[in-house]
């Protein structure tokens, strides 16, 4: 889908090598490495503390690892890179808990997302145009929210907070979207749905999703990682992942 | 396109409130020049002053409320930045008052020929010229901010910190102020100013084309502060206020923002402080002082914080009360009744006298409909 960056060193969208973090001692991360291929969706599983949240403050550019390598799109360094300039490359991200913004309107919520230069002089004298507009009906309608544009984001049930955050991943069109446990605290219909969202998105878009919830993961039906103590214990299909002896030891069977 | 800016949205609230503006600047001094002094609609001179120095508040109040009220800075500093445009202001009405000086010195200001100064410092050169005090109006107060601002914003100085520090900085500057060898004048400032733009500055008809001023200028810094809270760029600041780090990983540079704010507000506070001088006629140390500051912060939260209307009005109504409590027998008691003020409002009306007016206003109308929620959260 992407064709290789001139004077690219690897083909994959996202590659990490050897990368280590600890905080006060702590190693949250230990010699990780992982590569996501453009177009790949991949879902990270893990007990808590493996790292998940850590890796993607990592890619994000909230944590600077200690050593290793976090390439991006076969040429950039990520490590040298502070958010908002890897947000502008083309990485979205959804928190675990969901964060819109709770005194904006839906709408609003999307337009702020919405793909478009952020620098204060272009803000200032912005004036949406048709086809964005148009962009952001569409936004609105994929994730189910169309009817409630007007109303504050801060109004919205924890499961419409997480489906608005998924809509403003889609308005900043990222190359890359690093997606934290989308189906936490949804109903089980919820849930299916956002499968079904996912899996819409991931056909022209790179997804890394972290979740804890099997079901879901089935329902994806991707490629897993699993993390464990800041490593990669085993990566493969989810039924091979979880006939695998190590896994059931540290996750499933618990 | 700079119309189109500044009226772009217009809601009836701003409406009314520049109506109210419009009618202050041309029906007050009207009055007060035309009509006799025993006719009821008759404003005495000294009422239009006092007037006008609320005024002059209310501007620095919206400046505040930009900042504090849409962006989540909370400065306890505002004052230093009025101060600033303040002095720039009073450097030049000193440069003005020429040989009438009691030394008589074409050149020195009274002040200096008393510490025994025999030529002027470089950072009085030029406040001769109105065009160059008016720009250092705009100019030291906004340069103090960007650098301020610089360094804090991309620090990530945020919350109780950056409060604190603030704070400090418009007590650094009461403590630099208050130095004789300054140049500033020391602990009494500057004063006995003669004319403003060749007009004797204590003259009816100066001091009615100050209050009009004042009453335009803060319609032009509510147009400009109303013009950038309603573009994409106060959705943007409204956004930093509620979820910095989200607004962070969507892309946007949070300290370039909060410095535009920051720097604009502290632009605004100077000019407030500029108009705010020739009408009461003195500018000194204790303007710079920390009380001043919070005291500012008070009139935003009583008037209704992050509404721009209600920061004017919150200044207004503090002051006025505090007239009329510092006069008469409840004058010993006016600190009791600000700080019991603060607390009333804090606990009972979290949205201000304009907020709280509104939403009654609101449920009135439409029984059983919640009004829209004002971006006004807790810090």
């Amino acid at each position: 889908m992407n064709a290789p960056v001139p004077g690219a060193l690897t083909s994959s969208l996202l590659y990490l090598d050897g990368v280590s973090v600890s905080f006060d001692g702590f190693k949250a991360i230990r010699g990780l490495s992982l590569t996501i291929e453009p177009g790949e969706m991949r879902a990270i599983i893990g007990p808590n503390g493996a790292g998940k949240t850590t890796m993607m403050d990592i890619i994000t550019g909230k944590t600077k690892p200690d050593v290793g390598t976090v390439m991006f799109g076969g040429s950039v360094d990520l490590t040298k890179l502070d958010e908002a300039a890897i947000a502008n490359l083309g990485i979205g991200r959804k928190f675990q808990k969901p964060t819109v913004f709770d005194f904006h309107t839906i709408e609003d919520n999307i337009l702020l997302a919405l793909k478009s230069k952020r620098t204060v002089g272009r803000t200032l004298f912005w004036k949406t145009e048709e086809p964005q507009q148009k962009r952001i009906d569409d936004i609105l309608g994929i994730v189910k929210l169309a009817d409630k544009r007007d109303r504050l984001a801060g109004s919205l049930s924890h499961g419409q907070k997480q489906w608005l955050e998924i809509g403003m991943l889609l308005a900043q069109d990222p190359k890359l979207l690093l997606v934290d446990e989308p189906a936490a605290g949804m109903t089980d219909g919820e849930t299916a749905q956002t499968a079904v969202l996912l899996k819409e998105i991931a056909r022209d878009h790179s997804v890394i999703v972290v979740e804890h919830d099997m079901g879901f993961i089935r329902e994806l039906g991707v490629k897993v990682t699993v993390l464990h103590e800041g490593s990669v214990l085993a990566e493969g299909p989810l039924d091979q992942v979880s006939a695998n002896e190590r896994v059931v030891e540290v996750y499933l069977g618990r | 396109m700079i119309t189109r800016f500044l009226l772009q949205k217009m809601d009836r609230r701003g409406g009314i409130f520049l109506a109210i503006l419009l009618g202050l600047a041309v029906l007050v001094p009207l009055s007060n020049l035309l009509l006799p002094a025993s006719s009821p609609f008759h404003v005495p001179t000294s009422t239009m002053s006092l007037w006008g120095k609320y005024l002059c508040y209310a501007l620095l109040a919206v400046s505040l409320d930009l900042v504090w009220g849409y962006c989540g800075i909370l400065s306890l500093g505002h004052g230093a930045f009025f101060a600033l445009g303040g002095y720039a202001m009073g450097m030049y009405l000193m440069r003005q008052i020429g040989s009438r000086g009691v030394y008589g010195n074409p050149i020195l200001p009274d002040f200096m020929v008393f510490l025994n100064w025999q030529e002027l410092p470089w950072y009085w050169y030029g406040f001769s010229s109105f065009p160059f005090a008016m720009l250092m109006v705009l100019a030291v107060p906004g340069l103090l901010a960007f650098v301020f601002g610089w360094f804090a914003f991309r620090s990530r100085v945020t919350g109780v910190y950056l409060s604190i520090i603030t704070q400090a900085l418009t007590y650094a500057l009461l403590l630099a102020f208050f130095r004789n060898d300054m140049g500033f004048g020391g602990n009494n400032g500057l004063t006995d100013f003669k004319d403003i733009l060749g007009f004797n500055i204590q003259a009816q008809a100066t001091r009615a084309a100050l209050f009009s001023l004042t009453c335009v200028m803060l319609a032009v810094g509510f147009l400009i502060a109303r013009g950038i809270v309603v573009s994409k760029l106060g959705k943007v600041v409204i956004a930093i206020r509620d979820a910095e780090s989200r607004t962070r990983f969507l892309g946007y540079r949070v300290d370039r923002f909060k410095l535009f704010v920051f720097t604009v507000s502290a632009c605004m506070a100077g000019v407030a402080g500029a108009l705010y001088v020739p009408q009461v006629g003195i500018i000194n140390p204790s303007e710079f002082a920390p009380a001043n500051s919070i005291e500012t912060v008070i009139w935003v939260a009583v008037g209704g914080r992050g509404t721009l209307v209600g920061a004017a009005l919150g200044a207004v109504v503090v002051n006025w009360a505090k007239t009329v409590f510092t006069s008469g027998f409840m004058a010993p008691y006016w600190l009791f009744a600000l700080g019991g003020l603060f607390v009333v409002v804090t606990l009972f009306l979290p949205k201000g006298i304009l907020g709280t007016a509104e939403a009654l206003w609101a449920r009135r109308r439409k029984p059983g409909t919640t009004p829209a929620a004002e971006p006004a959260p807790a810090e």
